[in-house]
């Protein structure tokens, strides 16, 4: 065992943080394009357990993780189809999203109860991967550094290309956008299935990587920490990475100091401390804005109708 | 023959009952008896509530048509349980298992509406002439696994992820600790609460930290197998709970304790077809066949086998009991003296550790 324990820290926090911030950035994006889905813990669930099933059958991860994607898409077009073309209320909708995936995925993950599969393993070779110390940087799966990549992506698209401007002001003022002659359904369609696909991957982060098993409701209500995240980020792609590794430092600290012997401080307390850091940090933001709307885009969860 | 009621049919069945009351609940000779159960987890939990689960299919293979089972998953415990049980009630279900600790009051309460149907409740202390409760005594499993830790650890240092500090699982490190420092008198435990009895990624991250912070032996009250993986994917060893969970880490897992209540729903059932059955309370361990020890690990050492054989030879006989004094809590103070035995109820109260334990 190579055990330099900060190192083993930092690599117990990346992992934690990942499908958090997988999750999270495709919430973003469709939130950016106005629409507001709280089903993101049934899309997680539905790309965990579509990740484990064809992972277990195909004895392949890399299926695993295109089939997770896939799930996280299809379970989004549900709620598309409902809050897009139905124009369906889409908090409730969201919500049937997420109570649907909970049942979906254990339904179809029954007969995978307690099978296992290979771990999704680093993608550098084992003299980087297994270095005591350089393994923070080169020791991780393909899904960390993806996560990575993509928020330099999503944050490159909104900020400086055309279409992520586009979608932009179909988040802020979609009338007028429609007005100009954008599709303003069709944006929002491409964005609720970017939200799907990572969701997905984010759920099978944790049935390929993090516990390489299938266990009903595996993913134990992350979806709602990244859902809070989006706003924590005030939908900002940078502050959304921070975010979602001070989540995962917190988490992963509260069990470290236990484990170490901080009994002073009682067990419940320490379990509240990522809750009560979310909710000091989004005061702080909050601190001298009037407006206190924390920059959410003005469309967001309102349906649109074309005619 | 199973028939698995969700919620929707729940709703559906609770609304056909109360506009048919009482309709149909006299059973003929000839139909199966029907044996109803409300689970706090999903069955495919692969712990608590999945050994319960295996309990009703036991109960299923031995009766065959004789019977037929039905059980509701996923019940909150509170004034959901209450309706889940009505429902059982008022679907021709005789015998009813009631299998977490927070169905009690909700138990008592429906028992007290249908006189005429017996009810079982699991890790509970309130019973009525139809309400029996049972439960099993985990602790005894918990010494025996501690016994091969002591052996087996080469830190002297043992982690264990935990759920809530309740007497059961407060029990269970005691009763583990306390075996594990027969062996090695120098032996530490370090607790780390979860705050939640199913969470398989906090779990796995709690294992990851207690290894972080020295245990080479880690063990769980949590239900899922997440710390075994933990375990196995930084080479030290751990134990399964509530089920053989070596699929999940054949290098890791040294053995676990497995709950077993078949052999109780067999019983009872049969003292409901035979018209016998009274309620009572039943706290059934090793020697019940209630608590089993998984296949040993070839990695155990003769010596730790020989010795957790001992002592499950010894509480099985009734010449061991894991808590036997003197014992000594974290502040010094003697709670048991030199040879006295713990009583069931200072068990069943036990809200403090042994010397020795980090929690």
């Amino acid at each position: 065992m190579t055990s330099v324990v900060p190192v083993s820290i930092l690599m117990t926090l990346i992992a934690a943080s990942t499908p958090l911030l997988l999750a999270a950035l495709g919430e973003l994006v469709a939130e950016k394009a106005g629409v507001l889905n709280l089903g993101v813990e049934g899309m997680m669930l539905c790309g965990a357990v579509a990740g484990f099933a064809v992972a277990f059958s195909t004895g392949s991860t890399g299926f695993g993780l295109v089939a997770a994607m896939f799930a996280g898409i299809a379970a989004a077009m549900i709620f598309a189809v409902l809050a897009l073309s139905l124009m369906a209320n889409q908090v409730a909708t969201g919500l049937a999203l997420t109570i649907f995936g909970i049942g979906a995925s254990s339904l179809i993950g029954a007969g995978f109860v307690g099978r296992t599969v290979t771990r999704l393993q680093p993608v550098f070779p084992a003299a980087l991967s297994e270095h005591p110390v350089l393994r923070v940087i080169f020791g991780h799966d393909i899904l960390v550094y993806l996560s990575l990549v993509l928020v330099a992506g999503v944050s490159y698209f909104l900020r400086r290309t055309r279409p992520g401007l586009i979608l932009r002001a179909v988040g802020e003022n979609d009338a007028s956008a429609h007005a100009i002659g954008y599709p303003v359904i069709a944006i929002r369609y491409a964005a609720i299935a970017f939200g799907g696909a990572l969701a997905g991957l984010g759920g099978a982060y944790f049935s390929l990587a993090l516990t390489p098993m299938w266990a009903d409701r595996l993913t134990a209500g992350r979806g709602w920490i990244a859902l809070a995240l989006v706003v924590f980020s005030a939908w900002k792609p940078g502050r959304l990475l921070l975010g979602a590794y001070l989540f995962g430092a917190v988490m992963t600290l509260e069990l470290q100091a236990k484990a170490a012997g901080v009994t002073w401080l009682a067990p419940e307390v320490l379990a509240m401390a990522p809750y009560l850091a979310t909710i000091a940090v989004l005061t702080m933001m909050s601190l001298g804005r009037k407006t206190g709307r924390l920059d959410a885009p003005a469309c967001l969860g309102k349906p649109f109708s074309a005619s | 023959m199973t028939s698995i009621i969700t919620r929707r049919r729940l709703t559906f069945g609770a609304a056909a009952a109360s506009t048919l009351p009482i309709l149909g609940r006299s059973a003929s000779a000839q139909s199966p008896l029907g044996v109803g159960f409300i689970y706090v987890g999903p069955i495919g939990d692969h712990g608590y509530t999945w050994t319960h689960d295996q309990g009703r299919l036991a109960l299923e293979k031995e009766y065959g048509s004789k019977i037929k089972t039905s059980f509701i998953e996923n019940v909150a415990e509170g004034p959901d349980a209450a309706r889940a049980l009505r429902q059982l009630a008022q679907a021709n279900n005789q015998l009813i298992f009631a299998t977490s600790f927070g169905f009690m009051n909700p138990t008592i309460q429906v028992a007290k509406q249908f006189p005429k149907i017996k009810f079982e409740h699991a890790t509970g202390y309130m019973r009525a002439e139809n309400v029996a409760t049972y439960n099993a005594r985990f602790y005894e499993g918990r010494a025996v696994i501690g016994t091969i830790a002591g052996h087996m650890s080469k830190t002297g240092q043992a982690g264990y992820v935990a759920s809530f500090p309740i007497p059961e699982v407060v029990m269970g490190i005691n009763a583990f600790h306390l075996a594990a420092r027969k062996v090695n008198p120098n032996f530490k435990t370090k607790v780390v609460w979860c705050s939640t009895w199913y969470d398989p990624a906090k779990e796995a991250d709690a294992a990851k930290a207690l290894i972080d912070q020295g245990a080479d032996m880690i063990t769980q009250h949590t239900d899922s197998a997440a710390p075994l993986q933990a375990a196995e994917q930084r080479g030290v060893f751990a134990f399964g709970q509530a089920s053989d969970m070596k699929a999940f880490a054949p290098k890791a897992h040294l053995s676990a304790i497995v709950d077993d209540w078949s052999g109780y729903y067999i019983k009872r059932v049969k003292d409901v077809m035979d018209g016998t059955w009274k309620t009572g309370d039943v706290w059934g361990g090793i020697k019940d066949g209630f608590v089993k020890l998984a296949p040993y690990n070839d990695a155990i050492t003769p010596a730790a086998r020989a010795a957790a054989d001992e002592v499950t030879k010894g509480i099985a006989a009734g010449t061991l009991h894991p808590f036997t004094g003197e014992l000594k809590d974290q502040k010094g103070e003697v709670r048991l003296k030199a040879g006295e035995k713990a009583s069931d109820e200072m068990l069943s109260k036990m809200d403090w550790y042994v010397d020795g334990i980090q929690a």
